[in-house]
C-alpha cells in the first residue's frame, strides 16, 4: 500500500528516552502489529503500535531522532498495520517485557483484561524512570519490575524474576524486549516444557515490509519477521539464529 | 505431466525460478522458495562491497504495480559466499551478480565461484543504482564485454539480465556474441510515485523501477523480439501471476520464466504455475517443446 499520512495530534515523554506520538488516524490492529513509518527526507522504518492510533518510539539512530524533533501537527507517512500480531489464549497469563519492548505488550495487556484473562506482568528497564507503561500494565493486572540499578523494584535482569515463577502456572507467555533477555525468556520456557505457548516479539532490520525483499527473513526457516512474524511462537525460535544473530541493512550476519 | 527442461545445460524439473531480488538474501529464505516449488532459485544481486541500499520507502504498493528503489543493498561477495554455500539444495542456484566494470563483475564472479553456483545472471538491468545495472545494459558494447569477461573466468554457465529497451534484440545479440547462455528480460522499468500530501518522491530514492501486473505486455514484447533474433535460452520475466501469463510467455519463445511481485500475494505461485502449465498440455495432448514460440510463426 501507499503510506498513509497522518499527522500527530498528541506527544508524549513517557520516559526519558521515550516519546508516544499520537496520530489522527486508527488503524484496524491488533496487538503486537507494527506499522512502517516514513519520516519524509529521512528514512522509513518499522514501529510497534501502542494504541491503534500511537507509535510509541526509542530514540536510537537517525531516524528516530528525526521523529523526535516533529511537534503536533507535523505528518508522518504510516504504512499498516502490518504482521501477525500476539494471538490472545488462555486463563492466566504472563507478560514479560524489557525497555521500549513495553509497547506492543502494554495494548496486548489491556485487551486481555477487557477478555476477563488474568495478567500478571514482569517489566524491566536500566533504571526506573526508564520503566515504560507501568501505570497501563497496573491497570490490567499484577505487575512486578526490574531495574539494573535497584532503583524501581528488583535490582537486577527481569529475567531473574522470571526464575522465581513456575512457568507452567501460566497458559500463555509473551515477551517483546532486547533479544538477549527473550532469548533467556525462551530458555526458561523451554526447560519448563512452554515453549509452544510462548509468543516472542523480534526485531529485525525491516525494508520493504510486504514480505518481498527478504531482508528479515531467520534462519533457518526462511520466514520473514515482517509478515510471517514478527510475532513467532517459541518451538520456532528453538535452535534458530535467535538469540545469537541477526543481519544488519546490508545483509551481513552481525552477532547479537 | 513433464515440465523438466534444459535450460543452458542446467536441468530443471518445472520453468518457474525465483527472480533476482526476492527473498534471495539468505540461503534459508532461498530453500524455502525451492520448498514452495520453484525450479530454480536466483539470489539477491551480489557486488564487490557491502551495501546498505537506499533510504526508505524502497518498496510502494501502487494500483498499478510495486514501484521499488531498494539499491542493490548486499553483504558483499566475500561475505555472501558463505551463505550461498549452504543453499545448496535439489534446485538449480543461480547468483545474481553486478559491478560497475568488467574487472569488478570478474572479481565478484570469481569470489562466488569457490561456493559452485550453477550459473551466474549478470544485473545489467537495475534501473536506480548510478553506474550499475541499466547504466550499463544499455550499451552493447558494454554488455559483450562485461559477458566476455565473466565467460572467461567462469566454467558454469552465464546468463545476462537486460533491461527493458526499444533495441533490446540489438543488446541481447551483444550478450550472445559475448557468450552468454542465456538472455533473461526484463527488469523493473523506470517509474517513480509522488506524495501529494507533501509533495515529495514516494521513494527515498525518488526515482525507481515498476514491476508487476502493468509491465507484462512490455516484457512480452522484449521475450518475444529477444526469441526472434538470439539462438540463446531465452527467459522471461515481468508481471506473471498466473500460468497463462507464463504460457503467453513460452509461446513468445521463452525457455523459461521468473517470477517477482506475485510471490507477494501467494508464495505458492510457484507451484500453482506449475500445475497450469502442466493441467493446459495435458488438455491439450502435447509438450512442452510444442508450445514453445508458436507465436514466433
Amino acid at each position: 500500500m501507499m503510506p498513509m499520512n497522518a499527522r500527530i495530534t498528541k506527544i508524549v515523554d513517557e520516559t526519558p528516552s521515550t516519546k508516544t506520538f499520537f496520530l489522527d488516524l486508527t488503524l484496524d490492529s491488533k496487538p503486537g502489529q507494527f506499522v512502517m513509518v516514513w519520516i519524509r527526507g529521512v528514512d522509513e522504518i518499522p514501529m510497534s503500535l501502542s494504541c491503534p492510533n500511537a507509535i510509541t518510539v526509542q530514540r536510537v539512530g537517525d531516524a528516530t531522532s528525526a521523529l523526535f524533533k516533529l511537534k503536533i501537527g507535523d505528518s508522518i507517512g504510516v504504512r499498516g498495520p502490518i504482521g501477525n500480531g500476539f494471538t490472545l489464549s488462555g486463563k492466566s497469563i504472563l507478560l514479560i517485557g524489557g525497555g521500549v519492548g513495553a509497547a506492543p505488550l502494554a495494548p496486548l495487556a489491556e485487551a486481555a483484561r477487557d477478555e476477563k484473562i488474568k495478567v500478571k506482568t514482569l517489566l524491566g528497564a536500566k533504571i526506573g524512570d526508564e520503566l515504560l507503561f507501568v501505570k497501563r500494565f497496573r491497570g490490567a493486572g499484577e505487575i512486578q519490575t526490574a531495574t539494573d540499578d535497584g532503583s524501581k523494584g528488583h535490582k537486577g535482569p527481569v529475567t531473574e524474576l522470571v526464575a522465581e515463577l513456575n512457568l507452567q502456572d501460566y497458559d500463555q507467555i509473551y515477551s517483546c524486549g532486547p533479544e538477549k533477555m527473550m532469548h533467556k525468556v525462551l530458555n526458561a520456557a523451554k526447560n519448563a516444557n512452554m515453549t509452544p505457548k510462548t509468543q516472542l516479539s523480534l526485531q529485525r532490520y525491516i525494508k520493504c515490509g510486504m514480505g518481498i525483499c527478504g531482508t528479515c527473513c531467520i534462519d533457518p526457516s526462511g520466514l520473514r519477521v515482517c509478515v510471517d512474524g514478527p510475532v513467532f511462537s517459541g518451538d520456532i525460535l528453538v535452535d534458530s539464529e535467535f538469540g545469537r544473530y541477526a543481519r544488519d541493512a546490508s545483509g551481513r550476519k552481525m552477532k547479537l | 505431466m513433464d515440465l523438466t527442461i534444459d535450460l543452458s545445460g542446467l536441468k530443471l524439473k518445472n520453468p518457474t525460478i525465483l527472480a533476482a531480488g526476492i527473498l534471495g538474501t539468505s540461503a534459508a529464505s532461498l530453500r524455502r522458495m525451492a520448498q514452495h516449488g520453484a525450479g530454480a532459485v536466483v539470489t539477491k544481486s551480489i557486488g564487490a562491497l557491502p551495501r546498505k541500499g537506499h533510504p526508505g520507502p524502497v518498496l510502494v504498493k501502487t494500483e498499478h504495480g510495486f514501484l521499488n528503489a531498494m539499491g542493490l543493498p548486499n553483504p558483499s561477495y566475500r561475505e555472501f559466499v558463505r551463505e550461498l554455500e549452504t543453499v545448496k539444495g535439489d534446485v538449480p542456484v543461480i547468483a545474481s551478480i553486478f559491478g560497475s566494470n568488467a574487472k569488478e563483475f570478474e572479481e565478484v564472479a570469481l569470489g562466488l565461484s569457490k561456493a559452485r553456483p550453477d550459473a551466474f545472471e549478470l544485473n545489467l538491468s537495475c534501473p536506480h543504482a548510478k553506474g550499475y545495472g541499466a547504466t550499463l545494459g544499455t550499451d552493447p558494447l558494454k554488455v559483450k564485454e562485461i559477458t566476455k569477461s565473466v565467460k572467461s573466468v567462469v566454467d558454469v554457465p552465464v546468463w545476462v539480465k537486460l533491461p527493458p529497451l526499444a533495441n533490446i534484440a540489438e543488446v541481447g545479440l551483444a550478450a550472445q556474441e559475448g557468450g552468454a547462455d542465456a538472455a533473461v528480460a526484463i527488469n523493473t522499468i523506470p517509474a517513480m510515485g509522488i506524495d501529494i500530501e507533501s509533495g515529495r518522491p514516494i521513494l527515498g530514492n525518488k526515482v525507481g523501477g515498476l514491476s508487476g501486473a502493468a509491465i507484462k505486455p512490455v516484457a512480452l514484447r522484449c521475450v518475444y523480439e529477444l526469441c526472434a533474433t538470439l539462438s540463446i535460452d531465452v527467459i522471461g520475466v515481468g508481471g506473471i501471476f498466473t500460468w497463462k501469463d507464463a504460457v503467453e510467455f513460452i509461446m513468445a519463445g521463452a525457455s523459461a520464466i521468473e517470477i517477482g511481485s506475485a510471490v507477494h500475494d501467494d508464495i505458492n505461485v510457484f507451484r500453482n504455475i506449475s500445475k497450469g502449465i502442466a493441467q493446459f498440455l495435458e488438455k491439450r495432448q502435447c509438450t512442452l517443446d510444442d508450445i514453445r514460440g508458436v507465436a514466433q510463426k
